[in-house]
């Protein structure tokens, strides 16, 4: 590895002109903050940080060479990985992505699932930041209330998806599955428990002398300098600018679902922090509201008549037996839940070419049979017409952009994943040179460094 | 003769009893294992009631190494150097299934099990692997410590 | 501002280093040649009526490999452009050959671009001409090669300690 002071730091010596260096200290990649592997190397004059170089790609996994190797819908588990704290943003992103080059437009049912659980994933990254941040200036009940918080919001997501962090829940064309029953009351039961660990947080921390002093006037960036530095997200509009992709470039549902966008005004860590605050309330509000508007309403618990089990099923159609078989109601494993016929036409597109069929159609007809063929076979499958297409989501951090760039095969040709945590990275040094070491903690977590996402 | 080792025998398992149930690890986290690795350590699933609440964060200071995350290739000298720094005895647990095998990231930057560098004494597979799984893991991790000739 | 306004605003100012322009999926590109790429990025940042003060990212794509493009130039660096005052975007491609990979920088323009282009050159091999500090971004300094080239085999590993599989 290079030595970076070979590189770029002249062998520093200190202003006072009394003979004295600097002192260089290496932070990481193995460091407690437990945010990732990230390499700060400082020169230190005393206390003050004079310079640093910030070294990435500890955690450099080729996402985007890997998803070139594979079909569309292989790289949903790749891109789960990427902000790992909210995945299921990442997900759709990638998918509305491939649905942008496609020139599909996803069911209304599906743009509001999507709003809800991206909601819930963004709670579940801001509890996250703000307790491992909290945690590392010493309070550390902070720490453990938040995520006493996002076990509730996990929990939720094992509900709807089946995991609790590496979901794979989006698909091109709609999600994996429909909400389950009874969603919208354990969503209130969540929401009450995150609300009330907020409280706490505020009341612990948001006017304790201590943290304040950590944290305000502490790794400030002026408004023009963190759109130089392109950054975008909670650190942009900590600094003031009103800048929300839900807003301003509104996709799914959001243009119909009304909140409003947490500003700061000084840019420094303790309004990140305020801002990150607000808008996990906003995020539970929009679920919320999205929830009471769902199109085609809360799920049916049960059905009236005879459901008869999937072997039977097969054995019928096997039989020839096929009258009135495709409307036949059949229980479905567990697995399989949120996928019969009714919830996988409310949430997928009705596109033969990109969705695959229900297994009731898969094993109950030749049709949805063929359909399952044609988009598993090796060189079949999902097929966008030869073209570029980018789509930005607002991610957790910030604009969470995805460019796919397909060649008319069943394989992307080029993913590449602009991720939100960039920017503030590497804008890293210009906002703790000047300060002091102790200041390079809160500020590095006020930044969210998902490494998952910074180095792909 | 037989009294020599009744008495060795009895003093290595106490001491195997008092270190498995004071296990002070070093958790290399990398990637989004390190999301269940919290979960377990939090109050939910709550790891202190095992004896491994506290975690060091320094390798001197640690005698199980927690492997948590994808080792990429860039990653891997500082992962041997961490090693190599801890005093013995000292376990190696290998958390997640990037570090047992590489999971399913066989490119050119992810080294394919952390066994190729250290030696590990526990597997414990997922992506991520349930808190139930890792304290399984850390069960069997502890039943591992315990047996055995201890060296003191 | 209209996509097809800026396009026409680019066309109008930069005149022939404008080489294509086109509108795909409600996106809209300009394909600019690399002598006049400086001079594109400026006028995008510094015109009233476009002032895209936000380089989002910059990123390259190898066409090695596509069907039908594989005479032409192998690279092919895009910029993406939002304004945060208008809120429009736009896409600037810059073709680059294999025989010749170096495009001006942009990190005069706004900071970010130091790193974005540290990544491109990393992983594609594409110099940036007036860059302060090209090294790797991602992968370490004694890696050979560029690992999203199409012609670098996926699981060609070059580990700094442990067995060569």
């Amino acid at each position: 590895m290079a030595d970076a002071r070979e590189l770029f730091l002249s062998e520093g010596v200190s202003s006072r002109g009394d003979g004295s260096q600097h002192l260089h200290v290496n932070m990481g990649p193995a460091h407690p903050a437990m945010h990732g592997i990230v390499r700060i190397f400082a020169e230190l004059d005393g206390e003050t940080v004079v310079k640093t170089d910030v070294e990435i790609g500890y955690l450099h996994r080729a996402f985007e060479k890997d998803c070139e190797a594979g079909p569309y819908n292989n790289a949903i588990p790749y891109t789960d990985r990427l902000n790992y704290v909210s995945p299921l943003i990442n997900n759709f992103g990638y998918s509305s992505a491939i649905e942008k080059l496609l020139g599909v437009e996803i069911t209304d049912r599906c743009k509001y699932i999507r709003v809800i659980m991206s909601e819930i994933s963004r709670i579940c990254d801001h509890l996250t930041c703000v307790g491992a941040g909290s945690m590392e200036l010493g309070a550390f009940t902070v720490f453990l209330y938040m995520i006493k918080a996002r076990e509730f919001l996990w929990e939720l997501v094992e509900e709807v998806t089946g995991a609790r962090l590496t979901i794979s829940y989006g698909r091109v064309g709609g999600v994996k599955a429909d909400l389950p029953a009874g969603f919208d009351l354990k969503v209130k039961k969540a929401f009450a428990e995150t609300r009330q660990v907020l409280e706490e947080v505020h009341t612990l921390v948001t006017g304790n002398r201590i943290f304040m002093d950590r944290m305000v006037g502490v790794g400030a960036l002026s408004k023009e300098d963190t759109i130089a530095w392109g950054i975008t997200g909670p650190l942009l509009r900590a600094a003031g600018v009103p800048f929300d992709l839900r807003k301003t470039q509104p996709y799914w549902a959001y243009d119909r679902i009304p909140f409003e966008i947490a500003l700061g005004k000084n840019g420094d860590n303790f309004d990140r922090y305020l801002v990150r605050m607000a808008e996990m309330e906003q995020s539970m509000r929009i679920a919320e509201q999205a929830l009471d508007g769902l199109p085609g309403g809360a799920i049916q618990v049960d059905w009236e008549g005879k459901a008869i089990p999937p072997d039977a099923y097969v054995d019928l159609g096997k039989q020839g037996k096929t009258e009135g078989l495709l409307l036949m109601p059949i229980t479905l494993s567990p697995n399989l839940r949120g996928q019969d016929r009714g919830a996988h036409d409310r949430v997928n597109v009705h596109d033969k070419r990109v969705v695959l069929p229900t297994k009731a159609d898969t094993y109950g007809s030749i049709e949805g049979l063929m359909n399952h063929f044609m988009l598993v076979m090796d060189g079949y499958g999902i097929r966008p017409p030869a073209g570029e297409a980018y789509f930005a989501a607002e991610g957790a951090n910030g604009e969470l952009g995805f460019y796919v760039v397909s060649d008319g095969s069943d394989r992307p040709y080029r993913v590449h994943c602009r991720p939100p945590c960039l920017p503030p990275v590497a804008a890293l040094p210009k906002m703790i040179e000047g300060e002091m070491v102790a200041d390079i903690i809160p500020t590095f977590g006020s930044v969210n460094m998902i490494g998952g996402e910074l180095d792909r | 003769m037989g009294v020599g080792t009744f008495f060795t025998s009895k003093l290595d398992e106490a001491i195997g009893w008092a270190r498995k149930y004071s296990i002070f690890q070093y958790p290399f986290v990398t990637a989004c294992c390190g999301m269940e690795y919290m979960a377990t350590a939090c109050s939910h699933y709550d790891v202190d009631r095992f004896g491994a609440g506290l975690p060091r964060f320094s390798p001197r200071q640690a005698d199980v190494l927690f492997v948590v995350g994808t080792i990429s290739h860039k990653m891997a000298p500082v992962l041997k150097r961490i090693y190599d720094q801890m005093c013995e005895p000292k376990w190696v647990v290998a958390f997640g299934v990037c570090t047992c095998t590489g999971g399913f990231y066989d490119n050119y930057a992810t080294v394919q099990g952390i066994d190729t560098i250290i030696p590990v004494d526990v597997y414990i597979p997922g992506c991520p692997p349930r808190p139930e799984s890792v304290i399984d893991g850390l069960m069997k991790l502890q039943d591992k410590i315990a047996v055995g000739t201890q060296r003191y | 501002m209209d996509g097809s306004a800026i396009l026409a605003r680019l066309r109008e100012r930069l005149g022939d280093r404008l080489l294509a322009t086109h509108e795909y999926r409600g996106d809209h590109t300009a394909v600019v040649a690399r002598e006049g790429l400086v001079a594109a990025l400026s006028l995008c940042r510094d015109d009233d009526a476009l002032a895209f003060d936000l380089l989002v990212d910059v990123t390259a794509v190898d066409y090695l490999r596509f069907p039908g493009r594989e005479d032409g130039p192998r690279f092919e660096v895009v910029y993406h452009l939002y304004s945060i005052g208008h809120g429009h975007r736009v896409r600037l491609k810059v073709p680059v050959e294999q025989d010749d990979p170096v495009v001006p920088t942009a990190t005069g323009l706004w900071p970010i671009a130091n790193w974005l282009e540290r990544e491109v050159w990393d992983m594609f091999g594409i110099r940036f001409d007036g860059h302060p500090d090209l090294r790797r971004l991602l992968m370490y300094e004694e890696f050979e090669g560029h690992p999203l080239r199409k012609d670098y085999p996926i699981n060609r590993r070059q580990p700094l300690i442990g067995p060569k599989v």
